[in-house]
């Protein structure tokens, strides 16, 4: 059966034998590329899809449904319609800073994708610090947010990336205890080792209730991270009409908006990779029929039908819960969020001493 | 128009903070206005030192239009004030009207009247349900709101002809009577809205976020309730007992049975849950009405041109943001010579300095949502 | 017993959200019951508008291109924003004597309001709603409208 890992094996090998030395390497880096970027617009344009569709469908509505079949092509005509459209920039902004924002935003939210594991053997870099290197990659984020915050000049924006700056500082730590969790279990940092871990049963189902908690305290921070309602007092749109991003129009705002969007699948993809098994499939029990029918699908469906489960529970999120004042946010964070989480820690770490899981 | 510096050197103000002050206007577009309202608010961080309102931006001079209107006309520009209780309003200025001119108002037109106020309401307070969640960022409520909005708009607009602003009662009763529908889709509506109000609870009332965001929020003790001279669900919810159709009954409303909602709380929970429960009351109040409406005419005999006699002429109802008073003074002729319109929503809007004083920005779009601002009310 | 107040809000917030995203699930799963949408120009030929909607005031004319107006101009001194204008004129009877009609009845709909005062005014039923909604046009002179079509004369036995 063709899967993923034999293609790109395939590439390698026939790359390796009809090139010198430097070639397969710089070609494989321009496929990588060519690849990111074209996940990056397909992301784009299906998250903002199932968005639109997921909140019409909370709200008795229908969603898009004029551009092509069911409204399949609408988040494209919307792309071409801020391409065109003209970006401007504000007499009083810092130029440099006001245009290098969106890049540098978009920028990180591609780097982010590096040691992602996209099924069996399809990876880009396998780092051996695959998770602190999603950790670190992340919180450079906010510096493009206040850097549009605060070359925007305009008092909405800044108010929107201070918010900010204080909300995704505050969040990496019970992010990364959450994270840390997995990590004392498997004992390795590498995404590879940590998938493989699960082979036998994901760490939700192994871990018993400290993992549980740490699953969704790890949903409730990256929700934060990402800036996504009900933690979205960046942007805060009945508050701050539009927080940061409130001077950015055209493309350069269409970039913000994209990198929200991977940003989110980036996060809920690690989700997925650290609690529910990555590419593993489901099983129960050994040998029996069930799992044979469940290795029959392909492993980069698993990985994806397991991401855009939380992609849509993080939209259930959005679509349900008011937004959070600024101090109650931080009020969760440092009240709430981080004393469960350490004292989950220690429970966990408890838990991997013992040998207490499966 | 404002300066900066003469802002800042107001009373109250305190000194002009150089370095920690921040001074920003939200409005007149602002998502969370509703409307053209222009606040300039100084900001120290986070924290609100001072709100000004701003008013003018959508000033018609309804007072002085209505001076040049019949005594028949003038009734319908009052729709376009508080156009959420559009009926409500037509309904005060009638009462005025039917004062002056002693016209006594068949019983079945009373109680049609009374059944539209309360429909008007529950309109009103949908409304405000979901605009208000939309304020304090949940997007999904609005949606919700609407449906059930929807079907009392139906209901008018097949009884009435329009959705909004109504123009449906006209002194001495109302224009046409009800559509031979109307008691079936209002028995259907209340049918339907009695489990969806217990659905309004479950989606926010009991929400731990929007019990935190409007907890403790916007304090207004009773004394600056009375002071402000706030009416309405606002000063209900500081504890004041305000409610006109209880205090003042007009129509049949001294004949029913419903309770003056009051909370004590004083802040935007205390507000919210006033409303809530004001729903559940006009809903009783409808369902009360709408079996046992009596046979009869639905406007009294009235001349084609009506002329008030001279002198001087109030009368009070309670809209769904509070009291509403018309004051007429006229000098016999066939047009006012002046009218004063008393609308709650000036007074309300008030207190929103006094209110939001010392919270976050977060804070007064919470306010403002629970206070349920509409714009063309305050400017006229 | 802090302790035990503070696991207490936790567990109580996680169930108050829980209730709340349980009612948007639900509107999710079963959205194609529930949806309220309107799809306005696919439902044209099923859009029922009620009889009493206020759409413009139009003059209803009968077969033999007869209408009701006497031209008394009750409708226009009811109107409170001068959004009828009447024209009258007079038309010379088989008999000799001179009677007053109606030569134009000029209805601004861009100052209308629709409150239907007019109609109520109008002692012969000459003019009533119509249920048209749709009246954007390109040219704003084109909401002027004159009612009465070219030729009409008042019905018989109308005063």
């Amino acid at each position: 059966m063709p899967s993923l890992e034999n293609i790109a094996n395939n590439i390698h090998q026939w790359l390796n034998n009809n090139f010198g030395a430097p070639w397969p390497m710089l070609i494989e880096f321009a496929i990588v590329g060519l690849c990111i970027i074209g996940l990056f617009a397909m992301l784009g344009l299906v998250l903002i899809m199932m968005e639109r569709k997921v909140s019409a469908w909370m709200q008795l509505r229908l969603g898009p449904n004029r551009v092509g079949p069911v409204g399949m092509f609408q988040t494209a005509a919307d792309t071409l319609k801020l391409i065109v459209k003209e970006g401007m920039t504000p007499a009083g902004a810092d130029k440099f800073l006001f245009n290098l924002a969106p890049f540098i935003v978009m920028i990180i939210a591609m780097v982010i994708m590096a040691p992602l594991m996209f099924a069996k053997g399809l990876q880009m870099w396998d780092v051996n610090i695959g998770v602190l290197f999603f950790t670190a990659i992340s919180s450079v984020s906010v510096i493009g947010i206040l850097m549009a915050g605060w070359a925007s000049n305009n008092k909405y924006s800044l108010l929107g990336a201070m918010r900010s700056g204080a909300q995704i500082v505050s969040y990496e730590l019970s992010a990364g205890f959450a994270i840390l969790a997995i990590v004392i279990l498997t004992g390795d940092l590498k995404i590879s080792t940590i998938v493989n871990s699960q082979a036998d049963g994901w760490w939700i189902f192994k871990g018993h209730l400290p993992i549980w908690i740490a699953f969704v305290i790890f949903m409730i921070a990256v929700t934060a991270e990402t800036n996504r309602a009900p933690f979205d007092l960046a942007e805060a749109e009945s508050e701050l009409t539009a927080g940061f991003h409130t001077e950015y129009s055209g493309m350069k705002f269409a970039l913000f908006f994209l990198a929200e969007y991977v940003n989110i699948f980036v996060v809920c993809a690690l989700g997925a990779t650290l609690f529910l098994g990555g590419w593993q499939p489901l099983h129960f029990g050994t040998d029996t029929q069930f799992n044979q029918w469940m290795d029959y699908i392909p492993s980069s469906l698993w990985f994806m039908g397991k991401t855009f489960f939380l992609i849509f529970v993080i939209m259930w999120f959005r679509w349900t819960f008011p937004r959070l004042r600024i101090d109650q946010l931080l009020n969760l964070e440092w009240k709430y969020l981080l004393p469960i989480s350490m004292i989950n820690l220690l429970l966990v770490t408890l838990m991997a001493i013992m040998g207490w899981h499966f | 128009m404002y300066r900066e510096t003469e802002i800042l050197k107001q009373p109250g103000a305190g000194e002009p903070d150089v370095f920690g002050d921040m001074i920003i206007n939200i409005g007149p577009q602002h998502p969370s206005t509703h409307g053209v309202l222009h606040l300039v608010i100084t900001l120290n961080g986070e924290t609100i030192k001072k709100v000004e309102p701003h008013l003018g931006y959508i000033h018609r001079s309804i007072e002085k239009m209505c001076e040049s209107l019949s005594f028949r006309q003038f009734i319908y520009v009052t729709s376009k004030m508080d156009y959420l209780s559009s009926h409500i309003n037509n309904h005060g200025c009638c009462l005025c009207v039917e004062k002056g001119m002693q016209i006594e108002v068949p019983a079945r037109a009373q109680v049609i009247r009374v059944l539209m106020d309360e429909l008007t309401r529950l309109a009103s307070h949908q409304l405000w349900w979901g605009a208000g969640a939309m304020d304090i960022g949940a997007l999904t409520p609005f949606f919700h709101a609407f449906r059930e909005r929807e079907m009392i708009n139906d209901i008018m607009e097949e009884t009435c002809g329009t959705r909004l602003t109504m123009n449906y009662m006209v002194p001495g009763g109302v224009m046409v009577d009800v559509h031979p529908n109307f008691q079936g889709r209002v028995h259907e509506f209340i049918k339907h809205f009695k489990t969806k109000i217990d659905e309004y609870d479950e989606l926010l009332t009991g929400n731990v976020i929007f019990q935190n965001r409007v907890k403790g929020v916007g304090y207004l003790s009773k004394e600056d309730a009375i002071s402000y001279g706030c009416t309405g669900p606002t000063a209900r919810g500081s504890g004041v007992s305000c409610d006109i159709r209880k205090l003042y009954p007009y129509e049949v409303y001294s004949k029913l049975q419903f309770d003056e909602v009051t909370e004590t709380g004083g802040d935007c929970l205390a507000r919210y849950l006033v409303r809530m429960k004001e729903m559940r009351q006009s809903l009783s109040i409808v369902e009360q009405l709408i079996d046992n409406i009596p046979e009869g005419d639905v406007q009294a005999k009235t001349k084609a041109v009506l002329k008030l006699p001279k002198g001087e002429y109030f009368s009070r109802v309670e809209t769904a943001r509070g009291e509403f008073g018309v004051y007429i003074v006229s000098e016999g002729g066939t047009t006012p010579y002046r009218i004063k319109f008393r609308s709650p929503g000036y007074s309300n809007l008030s207190a929103l300095d006094h209110m939001a004083r010392g919270g976050k920005i977060g804070d007064l779009v919470a306010i403002m949502a629970m206070i349920d601002l509409v714009i063309p009310d305050i400017d006229r | 017993m802090f302790l035990v107040n503070y696991i207490k809000d936790v567990l109580s917030g996680i169930k108050s959200l829980a209730t709340g995203m349980k009612v948007t699930g639900w509107y999710a799963l079963h959205h194609r019951k529930e949806k309220i949408t309107q799809q306005y120009p696919d439902n044209k030929d099923t859009l029922v508008l009620p009889e009493r909607f206020r759409g413009e005031v139009v003059m209803p004319h009968d077969e033999h291109n007869e209408h009701a107006c006497t031209g008394c101009t009750a409708c226009e001194l009811a109107c409170p924003n001068a959004t009828i204008k009447i024209v009258t004129k007079f038309d010379i009877q088989p008999d000799g004597k001179k009677k007053k009609a109606i030569d134009k009845f000029v209805y601004h709909l861009e100052l209308c309001t629709f409150c239907n005062l007019c109609i109520e005014a109008c002692p012969t039923d000459a003019i009533k709603m119509a249920q048209t909604f749709e009246h954007s046009v390109f040219d704003r002179t084109n909401l002027t409208k004159i009612l009465n079509k070219p030729g009409s004369k008042i019905r018989e036995g109308i005063e």
